[in-house]
C-alpha cells in the first residue's frame, strides 16, 4: 500500500495547510472543538507530520478526525501559518476514500450528510432546500419552524419569493439543464465517486452492525448514525 | 479614543469593493430561513442606490456546505465554482458579491490555491470544460453582499428613517456583532478590519447610530461547525458553542445581535430558543431574549421597511423589543398573516433620483 502521507500530499489543502509545526499548541488553544471535545489539533498534525502510517491509519479510523467544526479559527493564529483545519479536510477526504471512517461513531455519520446535504445539492440545485429541513429532524429550530413548514409556499409568496417558479428568485426551480450540468461536474470531478465510496462502506458497515440500510433517511441504519451518541466524546 | 498597535493598522485598512454592477449569487441558508433579507438587500440596492445587481436564473449552490460537510470533494467544489464563474463572464459582469458568508469563505479559498497552484486552476478549467462546455474569468472583485452594504452604509443612514437609539432615552442601541468565521479568519486582507477588528458590521452599526459591544468571546464562532449541526448527535457542540457568547456577552446587557453569516442568525436565535426550553434561562433584558438580525434586516429597518415585509416573523426569539426601542411603527396584527401581497413598492423619497 502506498504511504498515506504521500497520498495526503497530493491534496492541496495538505499542502497548504501544513509546513513544519513547531507543537506550539495555540491551534489547541483557539479551537471551539477542543473547548468541547476530547480533540486536540496539535496531537493531530504532531501525529500526521511524524509520517508514521500506522498510526495515521489509526487515526483516520478515529473519531478524533470528525470533532473539528471547520471554522479555521487555527488558520488565522498558527505562527507558522498552518492551517490544522485543513489538515484535518485532507484526513476527511482520505478516511472516506479509504473507508476507513465507517469504524468510529463520528466518521459514519457522513452517510447522514451525504445523504441529505450532497444528494440535495444534485436534486434540487441547492445545499439546503426547505422541503427536506423537516420539524421532526430539527426539533431546535422551535414553533416558528412548524408554522413556516406548515405554510411555506403563502409565505414564500408574501415574502417576495419565487418558490419552485422558472426564472431568477429565492428557492427557484433549479432548471433540469443546470442539474444535469452539476451531475455532470460531479461526475468528471470525482464528486459521485466519492457518493459511490460513502455508500458502499455503509453498506458493508450496516450488515456488520445487522441494521437495515435501505435507500433516503428512513430507515434502522440512517436513524442509528444520525442519533447516536455514546457520551464519550466530550471533557 | 486613540487607537493603537494592530488595532491603528487594521483601522486604516480597507479592501476594495466595487462600486456598481455587481454579479449577485444568492445563499442556500438564507434563502430557506431568511428570505427577506435577500429581497431587502435587492430592494435596497436597486431601488435605493440604484445600482446594478444581476442574478442569474441558473446560478447554483456553490456546494460550500457540502464541501465543509465532506462529502463534496475539492476539486468538485472548484468546479461548481468555476461554473459560477462561468455565467458572470457570460453575463458581461466582473464584480462577484454572494450573499453567503461560507460561499464567500469557499470563492476566496478557491482563488487563493490558483493563485498559488497555477496547474490547480488549468486543471478546473479543463474538468469545467469537459463537463459543462464553459469557459470562465476570475471575478475583478469579490465582495460579500455586506461588504456592499457597509460601502454605502452613508448613503443609507443619510436616507434613514429610524436610528439605532433608544427614542425613550436617546442612548445608542447596545450591539453585538457577529461577522462569522469565514468572513475573515481564513484570509483576514479579504474582510473589512481583518479577523481580530472586524469592522464590517461595527461600521454600519455606528454609522446607523448605534453602539458595538466588545466582549471577551466577540470572535467565537457560532457553533454552526456544519457535520456538528448538521447531524443530531452533534448538537450539543453548537448549542455549547452559541451558550459561551451568550454568557459572555450578558453582563453587557446587549440590545440585539447584527450577524454577517447565513447560519450564524439562525444558530444564534434558535439556541436561545432552546436554552430558555433547557434551562430556562435568557439572555436579555427584562428576561426576554436578545433579538438577532440580519444586516440586510438592519438597514431596513433603518430605511423604514415594515418589519414584516423584511421576515422578522420568522426569527424563533421575538424582535419587537429593538422594534419598539427604535420607535419603529408596525402592526403586530400582520406578523403572521399570510394574505398580504408585497407590492414591491417602496417609499418614493428612499428612491435616489440622482444617480439613476
Amino acid at each position: 500500500m502506498e504511504n498515506l502521507y504521500d497520498i495526503l500530499l497530493r491534496d492541496v489543502r495538505f499542502e497548504e495547510g501544513l509546513k513544519a509545526c513547531m507543537n506550539c499548541g495555540v491551534c489547541t488553544a483557539i479551537c471551539p472543538a477542543a473547548e468541547f471535545y476530547n480533540f486536540d489539533p496539535r496531537k493531530i498534525v504532531d501525529l500526521v507530520q511524524s509520517r508514521d502510517n500506522d498510526e495515521i491509519i489509526e487515526l483516520l479510523k478515529s473519531d478524533s478526525i470528525w470533532y473539528c467544526g471547520e471554522c479555521m479559527s487555527c488558520k488565522t493564529r498558527c505562527p507558522r501559518g498552518n492551517a490544522p483545519g485543513l489538515v484535518i479536510m485532507a484526513l476527511r477526504g482520505l478516511s472516506q476514500d479509504m473507508g476507513y471512517f465507517v469504524e468510529s461513531e463520528k466518521g459514519r455519520q457522513q452517510l447522514a450528510i451525504k445523504r441529505t446535504i450532497g444528494e440535495w445539492i444534485l436534486s434540487t440545485g441547492y445545499c439546503v432546500y426547505l422541503d427536506g429541513i423537516s420539524v421532526a429532524m430539527h426539533p431546535e429550530q422551535g414553533p416558528v419552524w412548524e408554522w413556516v413548514q406548515d405554510n411555506k409556499a403563502e409565505l414564500l409568496e408574501r415574502m417576495g419569493g419565487n418558490y419552485k417558479g422558472d426564472g431568477p428568485g429565492i428557492l427557484r426551480k433549479i432548471p433540469d439543464e443546470t442539474l444535469d450540468e452539476l451531475r455532470k461536474i460531479f461526475e468528471v470531478t470525482g464528486g459521485l465517486k466519492r457518493y459511490e465510496k460513502i455508500e458502499a462502506a455503509s453498506r458493508k458497515k450496516a450488515r456488520e452492525m445487522d441494521l437495515d440500510l435501505g435507500e433516503g433517511i428512513d430507515n434502522e441504519y440512517f436513524r442509528h448514525i444520525y442519533k447516536t451518541n455514546n457520551g464519550t466524546h466530550t471533557r | 479614543m486613540k487607537q493603537e498597535g494592530k488595532k491603528a493598522i487594521w483601522s486604516e485598512y480597507q479592501k476594495e469593493i466595487a462600486n456598481d454592477k455587481y454579479f449577485y449569487v444568492r445563499s442556500c441558508i438564507r434563502q430557506n430561513f431568511f428570505p427577506g433579507s435577500e429581497v431587502a438587500f435587492l430592494r435596497i440596492m436597486r431601488e435605493v442606490l440604484w445600482k446594478d445587481v444581476y442574478e442569474h436564473p441558473c446560478h447554483t449552490t456553490c456546494s460550500g456546505i457540502g464541501y465543509h460537510g465532506d462529502v463534496v470533494p475539492v476539486d468538485t467544489a472548484m468546479t461548481v465554482v468555476a461554473r459560477q464563474f462561468a455565467l458572470m463572464t457570460e453575463a458581461g459582469y466582473k464584480n462577484y458579491v454572494p450573499s453567503c458568508i461560507t460561499s464567500f469563505g469557499l470563492y476566496t479559498e478557491i482563488i487563493e490555491i490558483w493563485h498559488h497552484f497555477p496547474d490547480v486552476e488549468e486543471r478546473t478549467r479543463l474538468q469545467l470544460k469537459k463537463a459543462t462546455g464553459r469557459e470562465f474569468e476570475v471575478p475583478e472583485n469579490l465582495a460579500h453582499a455586506s461588504d456592499v452594504i457597509y460601502k454605502f452604509r452613508k448613503e443609507i443612514a443619510a436616507k434613514a428613517k429610524y436610528k439605532l437609539v433608544n427614542k425613550n432615552t436617546g442612548e445608542p442601541l447596545k450591539v453585538v456583532d457577529h461577522i462569522g468565521c469565514h468572513y475573515a479568519k481564513m484570509f483576514p486582507s479579504k474582510g473589512v478590519g481583518g479577523a481580530e477588528y472586524p469592522y464590517v458590521l461595527a461600521g454600519m452599526v455606528e454609522e446607523w447610530g448605534g453602539e458595538v459591544i466588545d466582549y471577551p468571546e466577540r470572535r467565537h464562532c457560532c457553533g454552526f461547525g456544519f457535520r456538528q449541526y448538521l447531524v443530531q448527535a452533534n448538537r450539543g457542540f453548537s448549542v455549547a458553542c452559541s451558550k459561551e457568547k451568550f454568557e459572555s456577552m450578558k453582563p453587557f446587557k446587549p440590545d440585539m445581535i447584527i450577524t454577517n453569516c447565513p447560519g450564524c442568525p439562525m444558530f444564534l436565535d434558535r439556541w436561545q430558543y432552546v436554552i430558555n426550553e433547557m434551562e430556562g434561562k435568557r439572555y436579555g433584558k427584562n428576561n426576554e431574549g436578545i433579538p438577532v438580525f440580519t444586516y440586510e434586516e438592519v438597514a431596513g429597518l433603518v430605511l423604514g421597511f415594515d418589519p414584516w415585509d423584511l421576515g422578522l416573523q420568522m426569527h424563533q426569539t421575538d424582535c419587537e423589543p429593538v422594534l419598539q426601542k427604535m420607535g419603529i411603527e408596525y402592526d403586530p396584527d400582520d406578523k403572521y398573516r399570510l394574505d398580504i401581497r408585497k407590492s414591491n413598492q417602496i417609499s418614493p423619497d428612499l428612491v435616489n433620483v440622482r444617480t439613476r
